[in-house]
């Protein structure tokens, strides 16, 4: 057919084209960490580091004064550091100045310092330097590595999800005394009852019961907390200004741990004798197969984990990204800067949306992922029993 | 062609990773919702089941592309 032929022929004439206008470029490695930025203009790296890492205080905004200084508006937290050369150390992280001063023989980190342990030779990436971490110094105000310190603080990610947690308790302690009390069990249920009911009963049909059998009721509570404190953790995040708690792979990780446990601990003789000695296989696929059966083991809660701070820091990221993208044109001109605000408005309002949903979405499928896995674990000969129960 | 410093290089690399993975992560996704509408218009009562279905299914794509992404970021910083 002579269409295949034009077909053939217009994709060979694009792609000599294309080879032809390509110009080699190189990556922008420029020189240092910063690839050569200049100081006042926009860094937008640090910006989107600042917001989605872990920090010492909520902060909310710069009010930039006509002589180009900033003050940093926020809500300051408590720092708590325990050194076994030096002791406790509790004190507000207001007293840092934002990294300016020293305080109690501790330093913020901020450009500044960055910038001049980087001149006194420190390699800021081998040892772990970034801005916003604290360090110990010594009376010269010099970093002093010989002090050990423990720094357990109250940082925003840990506020966030003990305020998160207690929402949570305090909506479901409400819905579940107003359960008891004969509310919305024989009639229909109304206000906060109605609006977690159907989310609930979601949970318990569509993530427990097929995947647990009969047994779903044991775990139950388990997944719902799950599916829940994720879910919150994911929409207050969403909120501009708060910390980013489900983005934080430590976070995830002992969530991933937890449900880790629960699957082994629920695991049975015949779910290791099926990674050991899977059936109906010859004796050389098993030398193959049985590496990789015990791998995944592991590697099941580990993408369980990755999937989720993937998620959601990639979410975050992108976000401040699109509304980045406004100061970075600023930068170049102000008739520019203004002409692409209301479409990067209108790219982050889309992408929003879609942060919504996901935010359910991922909760929605870390709590069945592990049902599925506990459902893995613990099905045993008793296939059609399990199943005649539905 | 000479490339110059490491730091290019590994922006270059994580960048580029990263792009491949959201091309890869662009072809499942479209893969599955080619399946899912293609079996609604062969059974459209079965709707919400299959949107069910390929909305988790998606999710686990996305996963795959996101392992990718993030070491992209790795090789960055």
């Amino acid at each position: 057919m002579t269409s295949g032929l034009m077909k053939s022929f217009t994709v060979a004439v694009f792609s000599i084209f294309l080879l032809l206008i390509s110009m080699p470029s190189f990556a922008n490695g420029g020189d240092g960490e910063n690839g050569g930025k200049k100081k006042k203009a926009f860094d937008a790296q640090e910006i989107i580091f600042g917001h989605v890492l872990d920090g010492h205080e909520f902060h909310f905004f710069d009010i930039t004064h006509d002589d180009g200084t900033k003050t940093p508006v926020g809500i300051p937290l408590p720092v708590i550091l325990y050194s076994p050369q030096r002791g406790f150390d509790v004190f507000m992280s207001s007293k840092f100045h934002h990294g300016e001063h020293e305080y109690a023989g501790y330093r913020l980190l901020n450009a500044e310092y960055l910038e001049k342990l980087k001149d006194q030779g420190h390699d800021l990436k081998k040892e772990g330097l970034s801005a916003g971490k604290i360090i110990a110094v010594d009376g010269n105000d010099n970093l002093d590595k010989s002090v050990k310190f423990y720094d357990v603080s109250l940082t925003r990610n840990v506020v966030q999800m003990i305020l998160a947690l207690a929402f949570l308790v305090w909506i479901m302690i409400t819905i579940a005394k107003r359960y008891e009390k004969g509310f919305g069990v024989k009639s229909a249920p109304t206000g906060m009852q109605n609006l977690l009911e159907p989310v609930i009963t979601f949970v318990r049909d569509e993530v427990a019961k097929p995947n647990l059998g009969a047994k779903w009721e044991k775990y139950l509570p388990y997944l719902l907390t799950l599916f829940f404190f994720i879910l919150i953790n994911n929409i207050v995040g969403l909120i501009p200004g708060t910390a980013n708690v489900t983005g934080n792979i430590a976070f995830t990780f002992v969530l991933g741990i937890i449900s880790f446990i629960v699957i082994l601990a629920s695991s049975k003789k015949h779910y290791w004798g099926h990674i050991f000695n899977p059936p109906g296989m010859p004796l050389w696929v098993k030398f193959i197969l049985v590496p990789v059966e015990f791998v995944s083991v592991f590697v099941k809660p580990m993408a369980l984990i990755i999937r989720l701070f993937a998620n959601m820091v990639a979410g975050h990221i992108i976000i401040i990204c699109l509304i980045s993208l406004i100061f970075i044109f600023s930068a170049m001109s102000k008739g520019v800067g203004i002409a692409s605000s209301p479409l990067a408005v209108v790219f982050t309002i889309f992408i929003y949306f879609i942060e919504i949903l996901v935010a359910f979405l991922q909760a929605y499928i870390f709590a069945m992922l592990t049902a599925v896995f506990v459902g893995q674990a613990f099905e045993g000969e008793h296939h059609d029993e399990a199943h005649a129960a539905h | 062609m000479v490339l110059l410093s490491d730091v290019a290089n590994s922006n270059a690399g994580g960048a580029i990773g990263a792009g491949l993975a959201a091309m890869g992560a662009g072809i499942g996704v479209g893969q599955i919702g080619k399946g899912a509408v293609e079996a609604i218009a062969r059974q459209p009562e079965a709707l919400n089941d299959i949107r069910a279905n390929m909305i988790l299914t998606a999710a686990l794509v996305e996963g795959a592309a996101l392992f990718a992404i993030i070491v992209g970021l790795l090789a960055v910083l």
